[in-house]
């Protein structure tokens, strides 16, 4: 049955939240100007606006999840992005994987920011909301799934299936509901995918706050105090935003394999280059608090991380970046939305600043070389121009749009090696930046002239460089250009920690947020440099092969064939494929396939014999086994130094119908670096080839040789019954009991052969995993033998990658140390507020 | 001069330096022919051709070898003006290859047949697009 309400409702939500928004614009905007006898009226109708908004908005998100998690496949929404086989936690990836779901998340996080906002800060209450509702009136549009005329308006994610797609069943049948969904990306099954893009949403919705404070400041001709409220807000948005970054790039480096943790890809770079923007304002605002200076660069810089948060949902949704992402969005016919959005808040922040640019108070004092304010303003130049490095050539496709919009041809591409490209001026960037970063902060906290300059820094000079010589000598740092990371990361390191000792000592650990953030930004350079420009991969293929060309000798396979049981070395270790494994509800390690017959249910086996871990039986032979995402394989690898057993990596591959082999790879983690492993190429026996035939004729405690396996025929054996045949009166079965050595792995295959009259049945024994089918093909009575018919196929085998990656986990220490930074400057502003606001002086 | 000047001018000069590096360093499409010519005129920049595989009257996909070891490849790629090639690819067969709709290679010929590939992009028949559907649970 098609359950048309909950479709309704979500739909009826998403008309009341759209046009609930533009009342509230409305309502504040009166409330905004009108005298201040009539404002209580105007903010009691705009809040009741706002709450219905509020409402409307929450109620689209639960339609939505109720369809997926209800499994209603007659909704399109469920249908492309779930399906049963999901538990729950993926059900919420499932509801942001689609543009529209994602959408709606956006327009949840500005609603709870909305709520906050009334409630903490009253005085700018009027201004904000106003810009709230706006941006909210824009992103409900993106799902209103209105068409008036040839017009459509959003991509509806309450549209049922028979009207999303156009399947000949529906003519038959409209009320047909397909009894499975497609599924969600196997990609998205990841944990960090469901908490994700929830941050990253919160930090472009964050980014909001205070671009609101900022045009209400510029609107209600408040130009300075705009600052106050919004230092926070930034500060917040920035260390969530920065979070989403993180975890996006963590994400990768578990779940994707590319092989590593950036890419430089355009939808990483899109919201790292907001990121960057924003920082800058950070510190310029943080500067005009001290000495109201740097407040026409705070505004540019707001007003520029706010519009490029929106020229990065168009770039990632309108499908203009097309193949040159692994992460875009399908195009749903949004551009033309999403662009005239991105254009009305750029046209309103430009015509707003420019209106009152002249009124701005801007201290006509050049600063001196020896004022923080020179120098934070210098840092905040090397982000943008940083930013402004990575935009350009991110945007080439919409360069290209552009061009051939106008009738011209363009046919420039991206650059062919991104990372190098980026890296070269990226690097050198962030060198100046950790460099300024280590200065900045000691003009900070005290008054410096040459001398002072020189005398603070000597011995954080010493320091660092004694530092940098041992980490290059025992990192091996041999590269110019890294030395120069080292030393300036070291520098940055060393000084903002002398700075932490001090402030710590002297005053409050609330002062200490700069200084942490700084200490966080030297150490992730250093996890960089060694992670990525140290990455090295060991898996070389010494198969000892040759190629077809000889050219094909002196490149680098960067690749290594494991057969399954055979040891292959791959640099120090002695790595064994030991076969498929898959994931089971309750047992806490992975339990091979050998040992699972799948059913016609989905994730169900039944276990072939005892499944223990650690001496625990978990299921008993013959007992019904639930399995955790049956696509799902494990490739065990386990890794030797010599005799000696280490460890074992189990990469995952998926097969998935709709997007074929995904890949994950697993590492070994230690202390000092990474083993990074993924299968590139798997063996696929869903449906072999099997070889020609090949017959040998062996007696009872002979041994052959099936392609290079040792087989001993051990004997044969009268049957009385046999699982899954009837066997009657008269008949004969006789199974023959064969073993095959593979290395250290002893293989037993059992051919069935059955005489009933005249009639001869054949039960074959297939081994996937050495390739081999053998059938009895007939007893020979006379000479006291069996012949048995032998096929075979390839061996088992995984194509495997391996890396390693030094010192990762110093980048992922420097990232929590800068964010805990973050975190302790983001307590120390809203301590101020709360005094002030304490004290009458902002409510 | 101003300080302020000063600063300006080396932002000018950079922002400068960072657009002229990015027309450098970008690449460009080209078609199997005109990126021949460039060989053959001594430009070994990696460029990119987007094309198809080659695919036989029944529609299956032709020409793909894979080395022994299973850790690269070579396939026939026609470019868009129909222009046939020998591609060749250091790394495993990307899963799903066969399945690609559309295909761009990037890198540049290694000699006069053959096109070595330092990355592909693959355009797949994504989920999202599927118009099929299935009838199993009716």
């Amino acid at each position: 049955m098609i359950n048309t309400f909950i479709g309704n409702l979500g739909h009826f939500a998403v008309i009341l939240a759209f046009v609930s928004s533009l009342v509230t614009a409305f309502g504040y905007y009166q409330f905004t100007v009108v005298p201040e006898l009539e404002k209580k009226t105007w903010q009691r109708f705009s809040r009741l606006a706002f709450y219905i908004h509020s409402a409307a908005g929450i109620t689209i998100a639960l339609a939505l999840f109720e369809i997926i998690y209800s499994h209603r496949f007659e909704y399109f929404y469920a249908y492309s992005h779930s399906s049963k086989a999901l538990p729950v936690h993926y059900m919420i990836s499932s509801f942001w994987e689609g543009q529209e779901g994602s959408f709606i998340l956006w327009i949840v996080w500005n609603v709870l920011l909305g709520l906050v906002l009334i409630r903490t800060n009253k005085a700018w209450e009027g201004p904000v909301m106003v810009v709230f509702a706006l941006v909210q009136a824009f992103l409900v549009s993106m799902i209103l799934g209105v068409v008036i005329g040839d017009l459509k308006i959003g991509s509806s994610p309450f549209i049922l299936l028979r009207d999303a797609v156009s399947a000949p069943v529906f003519q038959i049948n409209p009320d047909f509901v397909p009894e499975d969904g497609t599924g969600l990306n196997p990609l998205l099954q990841n944990i960090w995918m469901v908490i994700h893009p929830p941050t990253l949403f919160l930090g472009y919705a964050t980014t909001l706050v205070p671009f609101a404070f900022l045009i209400g400041g510029l609107a209600t001709r408040k130009y300075t105090e705009w600052v106050r409220p919004a230092l926070p807000w930034a500060q917040f948005s920035a260390m969530v935003l920065g979070m989403g970054i993180i975890m996006g790039a963590y994400w990768a480096y578990v779940t994707l394999n590319f092989g590593g943790y950036w890419n430089w890809d355009p939808v990483e770079n899109a919201v790292y280059v907001p990121w960057l923007i924003l920082v800058a304002g950070i510190h310029t605002m943080i500067t005009f608090k001290k000495s109201s200076t740097a407040l026409k660069s705070s505004i540019v810089l707001i007003i520029a991380t706010f519009i490029l948060v929106l020229y990065a949902t168009f770039l990632v949704r309108s499908g203009v970046l097309g193949d040159s992402s692994v992460h875009s969005f399908t195009d749903l016919g949004l551009s033309g939305q999403l662009l005239i959005y991105m254009l009305f808040f750029l046209a309103v922040a430009v015509y707003l600043a420019a209106r009152h640019w002249k009124h701005i108070p801007s201290s006509e004092k050049e600063a001196s070389v020896y004022s923080r304010e020179f120098w934070i303003f210098i840092g905040a130049i090397t982000l943008a121009l940083m930013a402004f490095q990575v935009i350009l050539p991110t945007s080439i496709p919409v360069w290209n749009a552009i061009v051939e919009s106008f009738g011209g041809i363009s046919n420039m591409a991206p650059p062919a090696d991104q990372v190098g490209f980026y890296t070269k001026f990226q690097l050198w960037f962030a060198v100046t930046v950790a460099l300024l970063s280590a200065v900045g902060q000691y003009f900070w906290w005290n008054k410096m002239d040459a001398k002072a300059l020189r005398e603070a820094l000597v011995m954080p000079y010493v320091l660092a460089v004694i530092l940098s010589a041992v980490i290059i000598v025992f990192g091996k740092v041999y590269d110019i250009s890294y030395i120069v990371v080292v030393l300036a990361s070291t520098f940055t390191i060393v000084a903002n920690s002398t700075i932490l000792y001090r402030l710590i000592k002297k005053s409050t650990f609330k002062l200490a947020g700069g200084s942490l953030a700084h200490i966080g930004l030297g150490m992730v350079l250093i996890g960089v440099m060694f992670s990525s420009g140290y990455s090295q991969v060991i898996s070389f293929n010494m198969s000892g092969l040759t190629y077809s060309n000889a050219w094909e000798d002196e490149l680098n396979k960067e690749h290594v064939l494991l057969w399954i049981n055979k040891p292959t070395q791959i640099k120090e270790y002695t790595a064994i494929y030991r076969g498929r494994q898959k994931k089971v509800k309750g047992v806490p390690g992975l339990v091979n396939v050998n040992l699972l017959k799948s059913t016609d249910n989905v994730n169900e086996a039944i276990a072939l014999g005892d499944i223990v871990y650690r001496g625990k039986t978990f299921y008993e032979k013959g007992e019904r086994v639930p399995i955790v995402l049956e696509e799902n394989d494990y490739f065990q690898i386990d890794y030797y130094k010599g005799e000696e057993y280490q460890f074992t990596l189990n990469p995952m591959s998926q097969f998935n119908t709709s997007m074929g082999l995904i890949s994950s790879p697993d590492s070994r983690r230690f202390i000092d670096k990474d083993l990074y492993t993924f299968v590139s190429a798997i063996n696929d026996f869903e449906d072999p080839e099997w070889r020609e035939d090949e017959f040998f004729e062996v007696a009872p405690g002979e041994t052959f040789f099936i392609s290079d396996f040792v087989t001993e025929f051990q004997g044969g054996e009268v049957l009385n019954q046999i699982e899954g045949v009837d066997l009657r009166d008269g008949d004969v079965a006789v199974k023959a009991k064969l073993v095959v050595m593979d290395y250290d792995i002893e293989k037993i295959l059992e051919p069935i052969f059955i005489i009933r009259g005249n009639q001869v049945g054949k039960i074959p024994a297939i081994d996937n995993e050495l390739g081999v089918k053998v059938e009895i093909d007939n007893i020979l009575p006379e000479s006291n033998q069996f012949s048995f018919k032998v096929n075979r196929y390839q061996k088992d085998y995984v194509v495997l990658k391996a890396i390693i990656k030094p010192q990762i986990n110093i980048l992922w220490a420097g990232t929590i140390i800068m964010l805990f930074g973050f975190c302790v400057a983001i307590y120390r502003r809203y301590d101020e507020f709360r005094k002030m606001r304490d004290k009458g002086l902002e409510y | 001069m101003k300080k302020g000047h000063l600063i300006g001018l080396g932002v000018i000069a950079v922002a400068i330096i960072i657009i002229v590096s990015m027309i450098g360093d970008a690449s460009t499409y080209e078609s199997f022919a005109t990126a021949k010519a460039m060989k053959m005129k001594g430009e070994d920049k990696a460029i990119h051709v987007v094309g198809e595989l080659k695919k036989s009257a029944a529609g299956a996909v032709e020409g793909i070898e894979v080395n022994a070891d299973k850790t690269s490849f070579y396939f026939m790629m026609v470019d868009n003006d129909g222009t046939e090639q020998k591609v060749f690819y250091n790394e495993p067969v990307p899963p799903d290859f066969a399945r690609a709709e559309q295909v761009v290679v990037i890198g540049s010929y290694k000699n006069e047949d053959l096109f070595v590939a330092d990355k592909i992009l693959m355009k797949c028949p994504s989920k999202y697009q599927e118009n099929e559907v299935s009838t199993a649970g009716m």
